[in-house]
């Protein structure tokens, strides 16, 4: 029924006046004096019309209930709810495999395994590519990799996002290195597109082996729940090579890549709700690189006091709160769209807008593992403030962090050169900076948090925050080596330290305000900072550590 | 006479300043400022009747001894009156609201009340530290300690409260009814003794008077009990519930008392000094309660008459002058359908409903007993004690109220607004946007009163009141409360004791919309989801933006409201939107704005409150509306077609999981990973709000892994205990 709800919408959007005129001057045919040119026409226009019906189809009726069976959209619904109404413009849609190994010529389907074209979300011009499951699984043809690459290509040209509706079963084996090609191809483009255009994937099904890097390489990679998988290689070959025995869902699942992996950044219900969302995601992207961060009509008043926020931080130093009061608090509308919520919860990342502006929001979670840095958290973080700065969204940092996790497992992991990633893409990222200290700013990780030191432009501090080395037993311990009254010695520390001015007296923090007014300034930093121009030294580009 | 004290006027629109000296200007300007909690825009004074000498002495400085909302109400007396206030407070309480608002504020102890506000110790030391001349306890805590009273005279500081004889007497329930019987106070009439036989019984019965309760000495939860109302029932009630004592107990010695049918819980209010005046200011009607705690109280009782009324003040105010009693207090009555009351307690402290009697009777009654404990004379006369209005007080609990009526809950309180912007709407409470409700203390948010000039004025106010409260952050009993005072028994007045029970037989289980309500609900929501989406797309920079005004000016919905899908129409009109469902047009007037929690349009002509309690994005809302929260999702014609090709989502089995009903700690944990347990067996127990809770296995099985420790705290549906 709903398949039926799309192709008639299809048809009627597609579907125009030459195509009826076919039908009403059919007769005609049988006199027609000149038979071979006009029949020849009118062939052609049936052929057309013939061809994009069927392209309409996919793999057909048959296998578009087998993909709903399973839960699952077809290429086509999936566009229709992605974008705004009868704004889709295929591209395309007549292009078909050329292979001609193992019978192959005599199984062609217009269009081929994916959907292409342009609409708008809002409003705005996106790129969408969406592979069709039921034409050979969705595999990857040379013919499927070309029409992607086509609108890869002219979203570079004019400057606006793609988004991907991943769904294949994998490479087109009968084409062999054709679609290996194909697959290198959009590689390439993932690569050049980065940081010119947003690059989003909705993993909608099955994504395994070469596939899987497409998405890897774009900036946000999303999944459906319990329909979706990735990985580089199924179970079976698992067995086989490791002897492991593990399910689809526990090694590629939607759960496995947002809480363990850290593959995927979010994942969604079901197919409607995981495009729906995807409409609210673009919202918050400018197109391109050139374009500003976007800026929406907004009746939170942008002084707005929140006076809630003067109690969020408790008064025992060591008891946890939820940073995401703070965030709630302070952006327009409590609307946050947080960012990998499940992956290494003691950083949180995630979109907001202040006075209508979108803005990235970075705060360390004191409620989980008391906001420590640790290797997930510092690469979760880096990849984010990278994306904000590519793409020119100012960044909001908050700051409770007790320091670098310790331990062998930190040390042997490398937290050296993964707690580097977060430094240098703050130090690197000339977008506004904003920066409000909550409470704890301890050690290197102070340095690393958007501090004033790495082109923090405005650094604030509330009046419970503590900017120090390390806390009062390590620093005493160090400092008064042996001493005997250790309890005296850390008051001592704690009267020095436990407290802003150490950092307001000499510059490194702007001023020290009250939590309420937090909203009000930042909205206010945000309209002078709009302005803001710093160019980092030409280079080819830069080594960060990987 | 009159000159004598200032506020003695009944002329009701007053403003307190009129007419009087710069003393009571000053006054007047703390009035205004410190003044409530109650909205400005309040048709008159809230304490009209209040009366005082003008040059009558005042303690300089006093100590609240309590936390949370009563100290913030004895504070805002005592600011109005230009008295200092200390405040105690436990650690967690440092920053709380009534710690705030006292000139002076001294830490005594940590979270626990037994550590803290219960320490009498740690609490005169306060008094002296800070020099407080006298000390209100409010209620609860030591309110009712006599040594408490004892060890404050020792030291020369006066509790505001009554004597400590009638603290002690009254708290005694033998010395209490003795007392009660002599003062010639109506007691629930009985024999004193065992029932011979039935012959026995009969006479007992028609000494008592018709109903009477006939049950067995040895008895319990209900087995040999029976109600009679003649004669012949009295014989049969006794031959079977003789029997019946004796077969399940052994022992068939029965006894008689009146029984109370149909009972109503309503009190009347008293006011003493230290001079032997007593007055009685009205009665208050308690009947709704949960678990033998107040829920919604109203004063005055619709079930209470003029000369009922004055019958039963009169009897309080004898019961209030046996005693001795020199204070605010209360005295309870039972009162059965033929309005006929009898004494259950006398309360020696002031009450938490105490604010209706305050709306009716324009008196401020911690002002009065500020008053009469610094020995001053009451100035009324109980023919100055009036019953104007009507007023309704509804406690606003954070607690769960699907559960049992009211499961505490705990959680902070990320969006708080009163709502004060209507008049006659007056909230007591100690919290704030950004308060915690912790684990420690009385899970009460807030007292909300309203009151009207009648009770039908009163009532409608409460509904907008409630209807405009937002609290974000904690569950709260906001849906329950605005279900009882629309649900017919309530608002015609026929309730008793057991009306939760009756009303709501199988528990409250949310608001059931009529089909009026659902149409309005799902005009509501599919009006905001228009205003979402157009918003959505109200970009103002980017350089690609021709189309962005191209949208379309009706729009085709499918809403699901409660498993139901409705189609609606919605198009967008000047101010508003019209909104068809199925056959009826809705017009709705106003703009929806995502900012504000709280959504006040017209509909049809009648304003409406909505409130969104969460915006879940895809087209998914939680809206608050008529106090209970629906789940909706609002989508396209198209997408809800689509939706219908989703698969359900797979329930998790909760019987393979202990899941924390409430926040809490955990008293104990009773298995380990491995051993098996079979259906039913306790697996640990949690404490939460003091009340031990056995959790046991769904199901029998091998417990496969535990999550939590004893001593450690849990937040509700955390798991604690996962079966194979």
């Amino acid at each position: 029924m709903a398949a039926r709800l799309t192709l008639s919408r299809f048809i009627l959007q597609n579907f125009n006046k030459p195509i009826r005129c076919v039908q009403r001057t059919a007769p005609l045919r049988k006199y027609a004096v000149v038979a071979g040119t006009t029949e020849h026409t009118l062939a052609v226009r049936d052929r057309i019309a013939d061809k994009r019906k069927r392209a309409l189809l996919g793999g057909g009726q048959k296998r578009i209930e087998k993909q709903h069976q399973k839960g699952k959209l077809t290429a086509r619904e999936r566009i229709q709810l992605l974008v705004d109404a009868d704004s889709f413009v295929e591209y395309d849609m007549f292009m078909e495999h050329d292979c001609t190994d193992f019978g192959m010529e005599k199984e062609k389907y217009p269009g081929d395994s994916v959907v292409t074209g342009r609409g708008k979300i809002n409003g705005r011009l996106v790129f969408v590519f969406s592979q069709d499951f039921t034409v050979f699984g969705g595999s990857l043809s040379g013919a499927h990799a070309k029409k992607v690459c086509k609108i890869m290509d002219q979203a570079m040209l004019v400057g606006a996002p793609v988004i991907g509706l991943n769904d294949s079963g994998g490479a087109r084996i009968q084409e062999g290195v054709q679609s290996l090609a194909g697959y290198a191809d959009i590689f390439q483009r993932n690569v050049e597109a980065s940081g010119v255009i947003p690059q989003i994937s909705l993993i909608m099904g099955p994504c395994a082996g070469g596939a899987v890097y497409s998405p890897a390489l774009t900036d946000f990679t999303f999944m459906v729940k319990d329909t979706s998988y990735l990985f580089i290689t199924g179970p079976d070959v698992v067995k086989s090579v490791t002897n492991e025995d593990v399910t689809q869902e526990e090694l590629g699942g939607a759960k496995t890549h947002t809480t363990v992996s850290g593959v995927a950044h979010n994942a969604f219900d079901n197919d409607v709700d995981a495009l729906l969302q995807l409409r609210e995601f673009y919202n918050f992207l400018p197109l391109s690189n050139k374009e500003p961060a976007p800026l929406r009509k907004c009746t939170d008043r942008w002084d707005r006091l929140v006076s809630g926020l003067d109690s969020v931080v408790p008064l025992e130093t060591t008891s946890a709160y939820d940073i995401k009061d703070v965030v709630n608090g302070i952006v327009d509308e409590e609307d946050f769209f947080e960012v990998m919520p499940d992956y290494a919860k003691n950083i949180v990342v995630g979109f907001a807008r202040m006075n209508g502006r979108s803005v990235g929001i970075v705060g360390n979670q004191p409620k989980v593992a008391a906001g420590c840095l640790d290797i997930n958290a510092s690469v979760k973080g880096a990849r984010f403030v990278r994306f904000c700065d590519a793409f020119n969204i100012p960044i909001i940092t908050f700051v409770d962090v007790p320091g670098f996790l310790p331990g062998t497992h930190q040390e042997y992991g490398g937290i050296i050169r993964h707690g580097a990633k977060l430094l240098y893409a703050y130090a690197e990222a000339t977008v506004p900076k904003i920066t409000i200290i909550t409470r704890k700013a301890y050690g290197g990780a102070y340095d690393v948090m958007s501090s004033k030191h790495l082109r923090g432009d405005i650094n604030y501090a509330w009046p419970t925050a503590e900017v120090a080395v390390m806390g009062a037993k390590g620093a005493v311990s160090i400092i008064f080596r042996g001493g005997k009254n250790q309890e005296q010695q850390e008051k001592e520390y704690v009267e020095t330290f436990a407290n802003p001015f150490p950092a307001t007296n000499r510059g490194f923090v702007d001023d020290i305000i009250e939590p309420n007014t937090t909203r009000k300034r930042i909205c206010q930093d945000l309209e002078i900072l709009a302005n803001k121009v710093l160019e980092n030294p030409w280079k080819k580009h830069a080594n960060m550590p990987l | 006479m009159a000159a004598n004290f200032a506020f003695c006027s009944p002329v009701r629109s007053y403003k307190l300043s009129r007419g009087f000296g710069g003393r009571l200007l000053s006054i007047q300007t703390l009035w205004t400022r410190s003044l409530y909690t109650t909205g400005s825009l309040t048709s008159k004074d809230l304490y009209w009747n209040d009366r005082y000498n003008e040059n009558e002495k005042q303690f300089d400085k006093i100590l609240i001894a309590n936390r949370g909302e009563i100290a913030c109400r004895v504070m805002k007396t005592c600011q109005r009156l230009g008295i200092k206030t200390v405040a105690v407070h436990s650690d967690v309480d440092s920053l709380s609201v009534h710690t705030r608002m006292a000139d002076e504020r001294i830490c005594i102890g940590p979270a626990p009340t037994s550590q803290s506000y219960l320490q009498m110790e740690k609490i005169l030391d306060a008094v002296k530290l800070t020099g407080a001349q006298a000390v209100h306890p409010g209620y609860g805590f030591l309110s009712e300690n006599t040594k408490f009273a004892a060890e404050l005279a020792n030291i020369g500081v006066q509790f505001i409260g009554p004597n400590s004889k009638s603290i002690f007497d009254m708290g005694d329930k033998i010395e209490s009814k003795r007392i009660a019987t002599k003062a010639g106070v109506n007691m629930i009439p009985g024999h004193d003794g065992v029932v011979e036989n039935a012959d026995h019984c009969v006479q007992l019965a028609n000494e008592i008077g018709y109903p009477v309760m006939i049950k067995a000495s040895a008895g319990g939860g209900g087995k040999g009990m029976r109600i009679a109302w003649s004669d012949e029932e009295t014989r049969q009630a006794f031959r079977l519930s003789s029997q019946e004592a004796k077969s399940s107990f052994g022992d068939d010695r029965m006894l008689i008392e009146k029984f109370i049918d149909n009972p109503r819980h309503i009190e009347i209010q008293v006011l003493c000094d230290q001079h032997g005046n007593a007055l009685w200011l009205n009665e208050r009607e308690c009947s709704i309660q949960r678990r033998n705690q107040k829920v919604i109280e109203e004063a005055p009782s619709t079930f209470v008459d003029p000369a009922m009324r004055k019958a039963m003040g009169d009897q309080a105010v004898q019961m209030a002058k046996a005693v001795g009693y020199d204070s605010a207090g209360t005295v309870e009555f039972l009162v059965n359908s033929k309005k006929e009351f009898f004494f259950l307690e006398m309360n020696t402290r002031l009450q938490v409903e105490h604010p209706i009697s305050e709306c009716i009777t324009g008196i401020d009654i911690v002002h009065q007993m500020i008053r009469s404990a610094k020995g001053h004379k009451l100035l009324h006369k109980q023919e100055d004690i009036p019953v104007d209005g009507w007023a309704f007080e509804c406690r606003v609990y954070a607690e769960d109220p699907y559960k049992s009526f009211g499961m505490p809950s705990i959680g902070r309180l990320s969006r708080y607004q009163e709502p004060l912007h209507i008049p006659n709407v007056r909230c007591d409470s100690g919290i704030q946007e950004g308060s915690e409700i912790s684990i420690y203390y009385d899970p009460m948010i807030c007292k909300l009163v309203t009151y009207g000039t009648n009770r039908i004025e009163a009532l409608d106010t409460m509904k907008k009141a409630l209807d405009s409260y937002v609290i974000r952050g904690v569950t709260h009993n906001i849906p329950l409360l605005r279900d009882i005072i629309t649900e017919p028994k309530f608002v015609a007045g026929d309730i008793t004791t057991k009306y939760l029970q009756q009303v709501y037989p199988d528990g409250f289980q949310g608001k059931k919309l009529s089909d009026q309500e659902t149409t309005e609900l799902v005009a509501l929501s599919s009006a905001l989801y228009i205003s979402d989406e157009i918003r959505s797309r109200q970009f103002t920079n980017g350089s690609k933006l021709q189309a962005s005004t191209d949208i379309e000016s009706k729009w085709d919905l499918s809403v699901n409201l409660v498993n139901e899908i409705y189609k609606t129409t919605v198009e967008k009109i000047t101010n508003g939107f019209q909104v068809h469902v199925g056959n009826s047009t809705v017009n709705i007037d106003g703009q929806m704005m995502f900012h504000s929690p709280l959504i006040e349009t017209t509909v049809d002509g009648k304003p409406s409150q909505l409130q969104i309690s969460k915006r879940a994005r895809g087209g998914h809302y939680n809206l608050r509306f008529l106090g209970t929260v629906f789940p909706i999702t609002v989508l396209n014609n198209f997408a809800s077609e689509m939706m219908k090709l989703m698969p359900k989502k797979k329930e998790i089995d909760i019987s393979t999981v202990v899941l924390a009903p409430m926040p809490g700690m955990l008293k104990s944990v009773s298995v380990e990973a491995g051993q098996k347990v079979g259906e039913g067996q306790e697996v640990c127990v949690l404490e939460a709000m003091k009340m031990q809770n056995s959790l046991t296995a769904a199901k029998s099985g091998v417990i496969k892994k535990v999550n939590y420790k004893t001593g450690e705290t849990v937040s509700e549906n955390d798991v604690i205990i996962e079966l194979e």
